[in-house]
C-alpha cells in the first residue's frame, strides 16, 4: 500500500492535482476579469477600474465579498442536497484536467483513455445541477435544472461524435498522443482536416457550460438566475468557479484535439497551449455577449435536426476516408 | 425537513389560491412575480404551467397603483402636470400633451403654431427614446445584454437635447394649457438636424446586429400570433394594432396639432406576431426622424405660451372632454371633467398599456414560458402607466 | 430542402453581428468616467430650486413673501415664515399714542418683507417649476446641483435662505463689492 502511495506516479498525480487546483483558481480570477472587462469595452463602457489599476484587483475582492455573504439554507430546502450541489459541481471538475497536455511533459498522467475520461466526469456537472434545482424548494429552479438536464443530455451526443472523428483520424485516444501527431503550423493542424467537427465540438461546448446563447439554465431575464437562484455566498461562488473550470476545459481540449496543443511554429512549449486556449475562451466571452438566447425547443431542435445527422454524416464520412487512404 | 410555514403560508396568497383551480397533478403555479427582471417593472403574472407550456395566465396588477386619477381631484390644472410626467416615464411628454390638450379643449385656449411645432418636435423625440429603451429592453429579456448599451448611448444624446430646452431628462412638465413652458434655446435647432443623420447612420447597425440576426429573428418570429378581432376585443392600440394589420394612428384618426401638416408614413406589418410588432416599432423610429426633419424645417418665429394662458388658479368651465393622442404604447386618453372650480372634479387617465395587457392572457394560452416573455417584450408594456 | 438552406445563409447574420461587437470592442468608451471626468451640460439642467438674490444684497432674496408659491406648488413643499412686525417701544408707543391723539396719521411699524424662513422640502418637490413661473418678483430660480447626497430624508428639507448666504460667502460677494 506504501509503495503505492510513494510512487513517482501517485505523487506526480498528487503534485499535478495540487497544480490544478491553482490553476482553476488562479483563471478563474483571470476569466472573471476577462469576461467583465471584455463585456465593459463591447458596450463601449470601462468595466472594472476602480479596484486596483484598470480593476485589476476586482476578482479577489469579489471572491472576498463572496466568501464572506451568509451561508443560509432557504426554508422547506433539502440541506444536503442544498449544499452537496455546488460542491459536487466543483468537486468533480478537477480529474478532467488530469489528462490534458498542457505541455511537452506537463500533462498530470498520460492515459491512453484520456478522452473516455473526460466525457465520463463531464457529465457529473449534470447531477450537480440537479440536486441544485431540487434541493432549493424553488420552483424556478426547477425549471432551469430541468431545462439544464435535457440540454446536457442532448448535447452530449455530437461532442462525442465529434471527438470520435478526431480519434478516428489520430488512431489515438491519448490527447498526448494526438498532439504530438499534429503539427506547428495551422494547416498541420486538426482542424484542417476537421473543421465541421471542430465547429459541432464548439458549439456542444457552448451547450455543456451552460454559456450564452445556450445559457438558459441560469436564464437570467427568464428564470431569475434558474437553478442557482437559491444561493448565494460563496456557493454561488463555487458554481461560478465550476462553470469557468468548465469553460477551461473544453476550451482545453478543443485546443488540444483540433488546434495543435502545444506546438507552435516555432518554440513549442506551454505558452502556445495557453494562448490558444485563451483565444478560445475570449471566443466564448464574446459570443456571450453579441447573441440573445435560444429557446428552448429550438436549442434541442438544433441538437438533434442539426448537429447530430451532422456529426453523424462527419464521423461516417471520416470512417470511409480513414478506411480507403 | 421540517416546514416552519404554515399551511395557508405555503400555499400562496389570496390570489394564487383563488387562481388554483384544486389539485392538479400535471400543472406547475409559478409566479412571474412582482420581482422578476422581465416584467419591466412591477407586473405580477401567475401562470399554470404543464412542463414549459402556459396552460393559463393571469396578470395581477396593481403593485404600483400610485392613485394618480385620484390626486387629479385635489390639484389645480397646472398643478397636476407634474402627475402626467410620472403616468409614464417613458414617453412623458406625449402624456403631458394628451392633459394639456384636454384642459385646452375644455377652456377654449388656443396655442401659437410654433408652439405646436415644438410641442412636435419634443414629443417626437421622446417617441424616439421610448422605442431605444423598449428595444434595448427587449433584448435584454432576451438575453442580449449588449443592444440596451448601444441603445442609450443614443439616447443620451435625446436626454441632453430634451434636458437643455425643459431641464429634466426624463420626466418632462413642459408642455403648459396654451403652449409650451420654455422656449428653444438657439443651438436647439441646430444641434437636432445634427442628431438626425446620426440616428439614421445608426439604424443600419441595429438592424445588422439584432434584427435580421438569425436567433432573435426565430424567438420572435411566430410568436404571439394576435389576430386583428382580438386586438378589437382588447381594445388594443398603437405597435400592438399596427403588427396585426391595422394602420390605425391617433395621429392620422383623429388629428391634433400640426400633424395634418407633416408628411409620413404608418408603419403596417401583417404577420401578427412578435417580429411583426418589433418591425413596427423600427419603422416607427424612421418615421419620428421624418417628421423631425420636416418639423425643424418648418417651425415658425413667435411665442411659445399664448397670452392668458392659464395662471395656477384658473378655473375651467363646467363640462367634460377627451383628448387622445398617439403615444408610443398606443393611444393616450385624458377625459377631463369640470365643474367650475380650480380642481378638476374628475379626470380619468386611458392608459394604452392596460388594454395591450389584457390580451396577454388569452395570448399566452399554449405557449412557453420563454415565448410568454417575448410576448411581453413585444407589446412594450410600462407598468406604471398601467396601473396609475 | 429551401428550408435548410435558408437556415444555413442565416448563419451568416450570425458573423456580421460578431462582427460588429468587435467592432466596437476596440472602439473607447462613451461613458463619462465620473468621478474622472464630469458632464458638461449641467447649465441647463433644473434640479432643486434656490432664492435668486437681489442685484444689490447677494444675502438677501428678492421674496416679498406673497406666498404665492406655497399655495402653488403640487406637492405643498415650500414653507415661507413671514416676519412679525417688530413690537414697538415704550417711548414709541407713547409718541404714536400722543399723535394719534392729536390727529396724525399714524403708521404702525410694519413687517419687513423678506421671508423670515425659507424651507423647501427636496423630498416632496417634483421639479415641476410652477413656483419659478408664478414668483412675481422672479425670485426662485434652479440651481444645478446634481450632486445633492444625503443619508437621512431630514438633510433634504433645505433652508433656502441660509444656501442663499453660503453662495454668497463662497462667492465672496458681499454687499460693498457689488456695483
Amino acid at each position: 500500500m506504501l509503495d503505492v502511495i510513494l510512487s513517482p506516479q501517485f505523487m506526480r498525480i498528487v503534485l499535478a492535482a495540487v497544480a490544478v487546483m491553482a490553476f482553476i483558481a488562479a483563471n478563474g480570477l483571470v476569466l472573471v476579469y476577462m469576461e467583465r472587462k471584455i463585456a465593459g469595452h463591447i458596450q463601449r463602457r470601462p468595466g472594472p477600474f476602480e479596484v486596483g489599476w484598470h480593476g485589476l484587483l476586482q476578482p479577489i475582492v469579489d471572491a472576498g465579498k463572496l466568501i464572506g455573504k451568509q451561508l443560509f439554507t432557504p426554508d422547506g430546502a433539502d440541506g444536503l442536497l442544498y449544499w452537496l450541489a455546488p460542491v459536487v459541481s466543483f468537486v468533480w471538475v478537477l480529474p478532467l484536467f488530469i489528462p490534458i497536455p498542457f505541455g511537452p511533459q506537463l500533462t498530470a498522467f498520460e492515459m491512453d483513455l484520456g478522452i473516455v475520461l473526460i466525457l465520463a466526469f463531464s457529465g457529473t456537472n449534470l447531477l450537480a445541477l440537479c440536486m441544485a434545482g431540487w434541493g432549493s424548494n424553488n420552483k424556478w429552479s426547477l425549471l432551469g435544472a430541468a431545462r439544464a438536464v435535457a440540454q446536457s443530455v442532448a448535447y452530449e451526443i455530437p461532442l462525442l461524435l465529434a471527438i470520435l472523428a478526431v480519434a478516428f483520424t489520430s488512431g489515438t485516444l491519448d490527447l498526448s498522443n494526438t498532439v504530438k501527431l499534429q503539427g506547428g503550423w495551422p494547416w498541420q493542424w486538426n482542424i484542417a482536416l476537421q473543421p465541421l467537427a471542430f465547429l459541432i465540438y464548439f458549439i456542444c461546448a457552448l451547450a455543456e457550460t451552460n454559456r450564452a446563447p445556450f445559457d438558459l439554465p441560469e436564464a437570467e431575464s427568464e428564470l431569475t438566475a434558474g437553478f442557482h437562484t437559491e444561493y448565494s455566498g460563496m456557493a454561488f461562488g463555487l458554481f461560478f468557479l465550476a462553470e469557468y473550470a468548465n469553460m477551461i476545459v473544453v476550451c482545453a481540449v478543443a485546443t488540444a484535439l483540433f488546434l495543435g496543443g502545444w506546438q507552435g511554429p516555432v518554440f513549442s512549449g506551454v505558452w502556445w497551449f495557453l494562448a490558444k486556449m485563451y483565444a478560445l475562451l475570449f471566443l466564448m466571452i464574446w459570443l456571450r455577449w453579441t447573441y440573445p438566447r435560444v429557446r428552448f425547443d429550438q436549442l434541442l431542435n438544433i441538437n438533434w435536426k442539426w448537429l447530430l445527422p451532422l456529426s453523424l454524416a462527419n464521423l461516417m464520412l471520416t470512417a470511409l476516408l480513414t478506411k480507403v487512404f | 425537513m421540517k416546514h416552519h410555514l404554515s399551511p395557508e403560508q405555503i400555499s400562496g396568497d389570496f390570489y394564487s389560491r383563488r387562481f388554483e383551480q384544486g389539485p392538479d397533478e400535471d400543472t406547475l403555479i409559478l409566479n412571474m412575480g412582482p420581482q422578476h427582471p422581465s416584467t419591466h417593472g412591477v407586473l405580477r403574472i401567475i401562470l399554470a404551467l404543464d412542463g414549459e407550456y402556459i396552460m393559463r395566465a393571469e396578470p395581477v396588477l396593481g403593485y404600483l397603483h400610485r392613485m394618480h386619477e385620484a390626486m387629479a381631484e385635489h390639484r389645480t390644472y397646472l398643478g397636476y402636470l407634474p402627475n402626467m410626467g410620472r403616468v409614464d416615464y417613458l414617453h412623458a411628454v406625449a402624456w403631458n400633451w394628451a392633459y394639456v390638450g384636454a384642459v385646452e379643449r375644455l377652456g377654449g385656449i388656443e396655442v401659437p403654431r410654433r408652439a405646436e411645432y415644438i410641442r412636435v418636435i419634443t414629443c417626437e423625440l421622446n417617441r424616439i427614446s421610448s422605442h431605444l429603451l423598449w428595444w434595448g429592453a427587449y433584448l435584454l429579456d432576451l438575453g442580449a445584454f449588449t443592444p440596451i448599451m448601444y441603445a442609450f448611448d443614443d439616447r443620451e444624446i435625446i436626454l441632453d437635447l430634451l434636458q437643455s430646452v425643459s431641464g429634466s431628462r426624463l420626466t418632462y412638465s413642459f408642455l403648459r394649457p396654451g403652449g409650451v413652458a420654455f422656449d428653444l434655446p438657439d443651438t436647439f435647432l441646430d444641434e437636432v438636424k445634427a442628431f438626425i443623420p446620426h440616428m439614421r447612420a445608426r439604424l443600419p447597425m441595429y438592424k445588422a446586429l439584432v434584427t435580421d440576426n438569425t436567433i432573435l429573428r426565430h424567438r420572435c418570429e411566430e410568436v404571439g400570433d394576435l389576430p386583428l378581432e382580438m386586438c378589437r376585443r382588447y381594445g388594443a392600440t398603437g405597435p400592438v394594432v399596427r403588427g396585426s394589420g391595422m394602420a390605425y394612428d391617433v395621429r392620422r384618426a383623429e388629428p391634433y396639432g400640426v400633424y395634418p401638416e407633416l408628411e409620413f408614413e404608418i408603419p403596417t406589418e401583417n404577420s401578427q406576431d412578435a417580429m411583426g410588432r418589433y418591425l413596427v416599432r423600427m419603422g416607427e423610429l424612421e418615421q419620428c426622424l421624418n417628421i423631425l426633419e420636416q418639423a425643424v424645417q418648418a417651425i415658425p418665429e413667435g411665442e411659445h405660451l399664448i397670452k392668458g394662458a392659464p395662471k395656477p388658479r384658473w378655473k375651467a368651465p363646467v363640462g367634460e372632454t377627451y383628448f387622445a393622442v398617439e403615444g408610443a404604447r398606443g393611444k393616450i386618453g385624458v377625459h377631463l371633467v369640470s365643474d367650475g372650480s380650480s380642481t378638476p372634479y374628475r379626470c380619468k387617465l386611458r392608459a394604452p398599456g392596460f388594454s395591450n395587457l389584457s390580451l396577454f392572457a388569452e395570448l399566452a394560452e399554449g405557449t412557453l414560458l420563454a415565448d410568454a416573455v417575448s410576448i411581453l417584450g413585444s407589446l412594450d408594456l410600462v407598468i406604471p402607466e398601467i396601473d396609475r | 430542402m429551401r428550408k435548410y438552406i435558408q437556415q444555413l445563409k442565416d448563419l451568416k447574420s450570425l458573423i456580421v453581428g460578431l462582427f460588429i461587437t468587435g467592432d466596437n470592442l476596440r472602439k473607447s468608451t462613451v461613458t463619462v468616467h465620473y468621478p474622472r471626468q464630469e458632464v458638461h451640460n449641467l447649465a441647463s439642467f433644473r434640479g432643486p430650486i434656490e432664492l435668486l438674490p437681489k442685484p444689490k444684497n447677494p444675502t438677501q432674496p428678492r421674496c416679498i413673501t406673497c406666498m404665492m408659491c406655497v399655495s402653488t406648488c403640487p406637492s405643498g413643499c415650500i414653507t415661507v415664515v413671514k416676519h412679525k412686525a417688530p413690537k414697538p417701544s415704550a417711548e414709541e408707543k407713547q409718541a404714536m399714542a400722543e399723535a394719534e391723539a392729536r390727529g396724525e396719521k399714524v403708521a404702525k411699524p410694519k413687517a419687513p418683507k423678506t421671508p423670515k424662513q425659507f424651507l423647501y422640502d427636496y423630498s416632496l418637490c417634483s421639479l415641476c417649476g410652477l413656483c419659478s413661473e408664478v414668483c412675481p418678483v422672479n425670485s426662485i430660480g434652479f440651481s444645478s446641483d446634481v450632486y445633492m447626497v444625503c443619508r437621512r430624508r431630514s438633510e433634504l428639507k433645505l433652508d433656502l435662505l441660509a444656501r442663499l448666504k453660503a453662495k454668497a460667502d463662497r462667492e465672496g460677494r458681499t454687499v460693498d463689492e457689488v456695483a
